[in-house]
């Protein structure tokens, strides 16, 4: 094993290891702050949340973000709500709990420190929110109210309606706004990032498009920060924003960055069913409705009476018969994937066979149907909405859908990755969620990087850099951007048969099928001898139309499609080298007898990074071996 | 089902622009709006012509990032929802659709139905937000709020700033942003300290910006994908008429 990975954990007891390192960190001093120049891509909660913090500290920040503005990152779209181990509700939290906690839900995949690291400054994002005016959901005593999430055994969610990310990011964005009044951001808005630019080694810079002129441009900082976001839209349809993508990451790995554990992806139990090819995107409805739903398919395969039709007794709880301590509320990856086998036996209703219900008639007639109103009333809105069905009158249709993605570019406890002064925060790093993440983790993680851990840790950089500020016109700078004008270039010039979408969709559903719920040696292998293929036939008959000098919304999407697949490659072979089961990565051939994921910690308990070695060359796999000191490694068990 | 849709094209903000007539046909009636144009889209790429640019993201409702006025109507005619959530069994199969970019003064064309927002940002820049420095938050219950102010807040808070409140006032009125913005931290006891300099600041940029004044049309609420109520206009002009006196006795 390749072990070259230095994660720079501090030494000592775990609930020490952040405070010492806070007083150990370099600082920069107020006076120098302001002549360093800090660049962040991205401005959802981690770097809406990056970008505003350091420009509070005194640095000259350029933010930079591909949507009109940096409010429509997909941070909002998160619906549950973020985690913080307050024990408001006195039911035993604490920081130690959600720790435990969140290294168990990811399958004993990630870092120890953290993770304790997480849940610690969990408690701070609460009170910054609050203080920003967050409208977060109250008792009527005016204090804060907690509801419980799937996963754990303590209420210890903090939510706004429906729209948490939608409000939490709101507060970043404000204080981004804020920042930018003051001069202390520069926002680019409607700006790709392209390439990310080395100088002697270490990131200076990175070459963007503007996205209305095609104007390429080179920006040089001091550090370069990505909090880009997850890649779930390497699968076509995701849960994602349409826009959501690898690029950036993945430019930064074939410069040189580590990417950890790219095979690590959360597929979500609860989605609208995909419904025709000509689907754009899936639908999450809120894994709050298994609290009174009760899941179920016939038990006869092919059985295609309406629900109402079949009796009782001809209907397979499955979950609850498998599961019967968590059953309908079992944890995502294993009630997806126990979708995915009755499906696969014939036994899944709507169009394709694809989708199970989720039934709420028993909870109406226990309840009536006011309380599930008020409860759901804005899901089965939704639902009737897309769907044209009324769940109060027939079960919904709901299938897993791809929705986060665990693996990210690799990064050492100051959230450095491999290449000196490339920083990387939230869904883009890999750090905190292991092999799968915890409901309502995702924006816990997102706003700690930005607002508590990045502020801290970038001086231990930055005090390294005084006076070596770099120029733009470096010949580095130049040669990337025209690295980045050929690609254009080549891309608009194929003026082939097929459009990008065609090849896109054709991608994802290659993956889904062979790197989705359940993978095999024998599947993974079949798709990397596929992929290359569909990426030959994209370089010679892709149809990119429209003018690159303008905004020109196909080249975008084209520019995105041919990193998925390079990036799809790589998630494979990383897929079918951890030939174990883990949280999300759940390979056939190591299961155990009732199904479960079955992990292999004599061989497989370590951080799987690769990195890039040269177009058509292999990439190495290096390890970052993880030591539980603190934890006892243990099968998950939810029944 | 089968539509002929009358698409406005306009290749820069420079250039002007006009209708030009699609066929959508073989359209599913379970397809989104968006999904619809995806096709028209597919096929006009497959006969070499350039697509019809338009603005999306999240595709589920809460981005704020497309945008369309359909048939004459902000977001179609989904009413409280936003165009990528209206869904083609809306329309009958024969339909004629007339299909336009958001049209104000403040927000320029930047292709076919792609407009430029930036204006919004630039009002939240100008006072909407809470300043409070991260790491000097006091603790979160230290300051109970009453479950009323905070649920009213949430209301104001809900507004995904998509600009179709804009698009639809015949004034290009951006009240009833402002008004949301105003009214949720202006609800919120975190939010007294910067209460009227926030309001003027806010209102004299959007006046800056060149959005219209408020002529109890309504037509923003009616719209409005978030459900934003006109009410908080009201609020609005109450903070302002407050910040402009204390303004004019110094106080």
């Amino acid at each position: 094993m390749n072990t070259t990975l230095d994660s720079k954990i501090p030494s000592g007891p775990l609930e020490k290891k952040w405070e010492k390192h806070r007083i150990e960190s370099r600082l920069v001093s107020p006076n120098n702050k302001r002549k360093f120049g800090l660049i962040v891509v991205g401005s959802g909660l981690a770097g809406g949340s990056a970008a505003a913090t350091l420009a509070e500290l005194g640095y000259n920040v350029k933010c930079f973000c591909f949507q009109d503005s940096p409010r429509r990152a997909h941070s909002i779209a998160a619906q549950g709500g973020i985690n913080a181990a307050k024990n408001y509700q006195n039911d035993g939290d604490s920081v130690f709990r959600l720790f435990y906690d969140t290294i168990k839900g990811g399958d004993f995949r990630s870092r120890e420190a953290n993770v304790y690291r997480l849940a610690e400054v969990s408690r701070l994002i609460i009170d910054q929110c609050v203080a920003q005016g967050v409208p977060f959901a109250r008792e009527y005593g005016g204090l804060l109210a907690n509801r419980s999430f799937g996963g754990t055994q303590v209420s210890r969610t903090f939510y706004a309606r429906g729209q948490t990310g939608q409000q939490l990011l709101l507060g970043a964005y404000q204080a981004l706004a804020h920042q930018v009044a003051l001069g202390g951001v520069k926002m680019f808005p409607r700006t790709e990032m392209l390439d990310l630019v080395l100088v002697d080694g270490h990131a200076k810079g990175i070459v963007v498009r503007d996205l209305i002129t095609g104007q390429i441009s080179s920006h040089a900082g001091d550090t370069v920060i990505l909090a880009t976001g997850g890649y779930g839209n390497v699968f076509y349809l995701s849960t994602n924003a349409r826009g959501c993508n690898v690029s950036a990451t993945y430019r930064a790995y074939k410069r040189g960055a580590l990417f950890a554990n790219p095979c690590f992806t959360q597929i979500h139990p609860t989605c609208i069913p995909v419904a025709g090819s000509y689907q754009s995107k899936l639908t999450l409805m809120s894994e709050s409705l298994r609290n009174d739903g009760r899941v179920w398919v016939p038990k006869k395969k092919g059985d295609t009476r309406p629900p109402q039709q079949i009796p009782e007794e001809e209907r397979d709880y499955y979950l609850e018969r498998k599961y019967p301590s968590f059953g309908n509320l079992a944890p995502r990856d294993i009630a997806s994937r126990s979708a995915k086998e009755v499906c696969d036996e014939g036994r899944g209703v709507g169009p394709g066979g694809l989708g199970v219900y989720l039934d709420f008639a028993d909870a109406i007639k226990r309840l009536g149907e006011d309380i599930i109103r008020e409860r759901y009333g804005n899901l089965f809105d939704m639902y009737h909405n897309i769907t044209a069905e009324d769940a109060y009158k027939r079960p919904m249709r709901i299938y897993p859908a791809v929705h986060y993605t665990m693996g990210g570019l690799w990064v050492d406890y100051n959230l450095m990755s491999t290449i000196p002064g490339l920083h990387v925060l939230g869904e883009a790093n890999f750090s905190d969620h292991g092999a799968n993440r915890l409901g309502a983790s995702a924006l816990m993680q997102g706003l700690a990087d930005g607002y508590f851990v990045i502020p801290y840790t970038v001086g231990n950089y930055l005090a390294t850099q005084m006076g070596k500020k770099i120029s733009p016109d470096r010949p580095e700078f130049k040669a990337a951007e025209q690295e980045v004008r050929d690609r254009i270039a080549k891309l608009v010039s194929v003026k082939g048969k097929k459009t990008v979408t065609t090849f896109h969709r054709e991608l994802g559903l290659l993956l889904w099928d062979k790197c989705g719920m359940a993978r095999s040696a024998s599947g993974l292998q079949e798709a990397l001898q596929k992929i290359p293929g569909i990426r030959e036939e994209f370089w010679q008959n892709v149809n990119v139309p429209g003018d690159s000098q303008e905004f020109c919304q196909s080249l975008e999407h084209a520019g995105r499609v041919a990193d998925f697949l390079e990036f799809a490659e790589l998630m494979c072979l990383d897929a079918y080298e951890r030939n174990e089961s883990c949280g999300g990565h759940f390979r056939v051939e190591h299961q155990t007898q009732e199904g479960e994921a079955l992990r292999n910690d004599d061989e497989f308990c370590h951080v799987a990074a690769w990195r890039f070695n040269g177009v058509n060359q292999p990439p190495t796999r290096e390890v970052e071996p993880l030591v539980f000191e603190n934890v006892k490694l243990a099968q998950r068990s939810y029944k | 089902m089968n539509f002929a849709l009358k698409v406005w094209r306009q290749k820069n903000s420079k250039t002007p622009g006009s209708f030009v007539d699609y066929k959508a046909d073989d359209i599913p009636e379970g397809a989104s709006f968006l999904e619809m144009l995806d096709i028209v889209n597919e096929g006009l790429i497959a006969r070499n012509e350039e697509p019809i640019a338009f603005d999306s993201d999240c595709r589920e409702g809460i981005c704020g990032m497309c945008s369309l006025v359909i048939n004459g109507i902000p977001h179609g005619l989904g009413r409280v929802k936003t165009t990528c959530q209206l869904y083609m069994r809306r329309f009958k199969s024969g339909d004629t659709i007339w299909i336009e970019p958001f049209r104000a003064g403040a927000f320029p064309v930047i292709k076919d139905l792609a407009v430029d927002r930036s204006a919004f940002d630039h009002i939240i820049e100008a006072g909407g937000y809470i300043s409070a420095r991260a790491g000097s938050a006091p603790e979160a219950n230290s300051l109970p709020v009453p479950k009323h102010d905070a649920d009213l807040s949430m209301e104001a808070a809900a507004c995904i700033g998509c600009g179709a409140c804009v698009a639809a006032c015949p004034n290009s009125s951006a009240m009833l942003f402002v008004s949301a913005k105003v009214s949720h931290l202006g609800l919120l006891p975190q939010g007294q300290a910067e209460r009227y300099r926030r309001v003027i600041a806010m209102v004299r940029k959007m006046d800056e910006l060149g959005f219209g004044n408020c002529r109890n049309h309504y037509e923003c609420e009616a719209v409005c994908p978030a459900e934003v109520s006109a009410t908080f206009i009201s609020r609005l002009n109450r903070d302002y008429a407050v910040a402009v006196t204390r303004e004019e006795v110094a106080v």
